[in-house]
């Protein structure tokens, strides 16, 4: 045995003819067998005095389309939002545990919770159950400490306070385009605008994602929930 | 027994007829014989202080502390049982890093109180168990909120926040001497350099030579100055006061002895 050992061990494994693949999305897989995936492009972007949360409405299983107007824009508390994405059953289980938990604090501590509070009890959860969720979520909000403000919550369970924030199946897509169309410091309406012309191209390119485009508006004044029919799609340059 | 009404003192579980639970004032009355703890609300944070007799003069003066630090922006003053304390000291400390854990922001202060006070109050509910022999004196600051706060826990399981406190033996005077002091309202209230120097003067006064054992004093600050994380007063500072004080209360009783030769003419 010379210190190359490992290295020729290696080499002399078989290597794999050629790659199956089992017919399912990088989405779809982990899904239990008639479980409802939210295939979904889902974003979030903050401005001065608020943020902006929006989402497209398409639920699938497999390839058959559960429900093709749903809501993936959840409430957490008075100014959190939430954004969904990956099982539905998982998520909204989540953010029902959230929502309980953020409503006790707020009575024992007398002030409405902050949305790092909201993050950091969404990655508890998600961290701490890893192996039995899919589940990636962005939580966005309005307090009086960090004025609007966006966390993402990925898959594994890590949690990241961001300028910004894509996410589902669909997001992959506009990567390019968002990063473009994204300043610091935009106004309500740019973030708006930007907001549901993303989502829009998302929904074109992405199979999983369609319907129509919901939004929230949070500012410490309130929300504003708006949508976009499937038909009047900010599409195209 | 030996008259109607006794025998009601046993338990902390059980009334007397008059509606008292004679465990807890017995706990009161361990606290009213330990030494005196103040605590002040400055306009720029808030000073704690506890009057530590030396019992033995081979005692290292460190030794034994009084005040503890419970969280980067929190502390707590004990008097009454030492032991007693520290137990609710390591309760505050489990409190607040349980809180962090959980919610990813400082505890608010207010929370605290009403955690620690919780804690206590379960001692008095059981026949199985002694309640504490110690009152708190909590001082924290919320990044939150940016406010700072003074809480007092007793041994009853109450928390009330205050402007200015006292507990342990002098406790009576020294609250007359507070409220002379007159922090609640804005236009007079003092900053934490002012009021290091209030509470040491308050401490000294209350203080006989000769009757009372001799003393170390512990003092600690939430303030500006200390970036709002609870910190031990520097020693120079605590020194500066304390002479500050001596030569007050000299000046006050010469003051004093003149005008009573005055009336005497």
């Amino acid at each position: 045995m010379n210190q190359f050992a490992y290295h020729q061990q290696q080499m002399q494994a078989p290597m794999p003819m050629s790659y199956q693949h089992d017919g399912k999305s990088a989405e779809t897989r982990n899904l239990k067998p008639g479980e409802l995936s939210t295939g979904t492009t889902i974003m979030a972007i903050p401005f001065e005095g608020g943020v902006v949360l929006g989402a497209d409405s398409r639920t699938s299983t497999g390839t058959y389309i559960a429900n093709r107007v749903s809501d993936k824009l959840a409430q957490l508390h008075d100014h959190i939002w939430c954004c969904r994405s990956g099982s539905a059953a998982d998520t909204q289980a989540l953010t029902d545990y959230v929502r309980h938990y953020l409503s006790q604090l707020a009575i024992e501590t007398g002030r409405a919770p902050t949305v790092k509070t909201a993050a950091h009890l969404m990655r508890r959860l998600c961290y701490e159950n890893k192996d039995n969720l899919m589940a990636g979520v962005i939580i966005g909000g309005w307090d009086p400490v960090e004025k609007g403000s966006v966390y993402n919550i990925p898959l594994g369970g890590t949690c990241i306070k961001m300028p910004f924030a894509i996410g589902g199946s669909g997001s992959t897509y506009i990567y390019g385009l968002v990063d473009s169309m994204y300043s610091e410091g935009m106004t309500e309406e740019e973030a708006h605008t930007c907001v549901k012309k993303a989502i829009s191209h998302a929904m074109a390119r992405d199979g999983s994602s369609g319907g129509v485009i919901r939004t929230v508006v949070v500012k410490e004044s309130g929300n504003a929930r708006e949508y976009v029919p499937g038909n009047a799609l900010p599409f195209g340059p | 027994m030996a008259s109607s009404g006794s025998g009601y003192d046993l338990s902390s579980s059980t009334f007397s007829p008059d509606g008292r639970i004679f465990q807890v004032e017995y706990a009161s009355k361990a606290v009213e014989n330990a030494g005196t703890a103040l605590g002040l609300k400055c306009s720029n944070g808030v000073v704690l202080c506890v009057e530590k007799p030396l019992l033995n003069k081979m005692l290292l003066p460190s030794s034994s502390r009084r005040i503890h630090t419970i969280d980067s922006h929190s502390g707590v003053a004990i008097t009454g049982f030492v032991s007693d304390g520290r137990q609710m000291v390591n309760r505050a400390r489990e409190e607040c890093s349980n809180y962090e854990e959980t919610y990813g922001t400082k505890i608010p202060s207010k929370v605290l109180g009403e955690r620690l006070a919780s804690y206590v109050h379960y001692f008095t509910l059981h026949g199985s168990l002694r309640p504490f022999g110690t009152s708190a004196l909590v001082a924290s600051y919320d990044p939150e909120t940016k406010q700072h706060s003074l809480q007092m826990v007793e041994p009853s399981g109450v928390a009330y926040t205050y402007y200015g406190c006292a507990a342990g033996k002098g406790r009576q005077p020294a609250r007359t001497e507070l409220e002379k002091l007159d922090v609640h309202k804005p236009e007079t209230s003092i900053d934490v350099r002012e009021g290091v120097k209030q509470l040491a003067r308050i401490i000294h006064l209350l203080h006989e030579e000769g009757k009372d054992k001799p003393f170390e004093l512990e003092m600690s600050w939430v303030c500006e100055e200390s970036n709002w994380e609870h910190k031990g007063v520097p020693r120079d500072y605590i020194k500066e006061a304390v002479e500050w004080a001596k030569k007050d209360i000299e000046e006050e009783e010469e003051f004093e002895s003149d005008e009573d030769e005055e009336m005497e003419d």
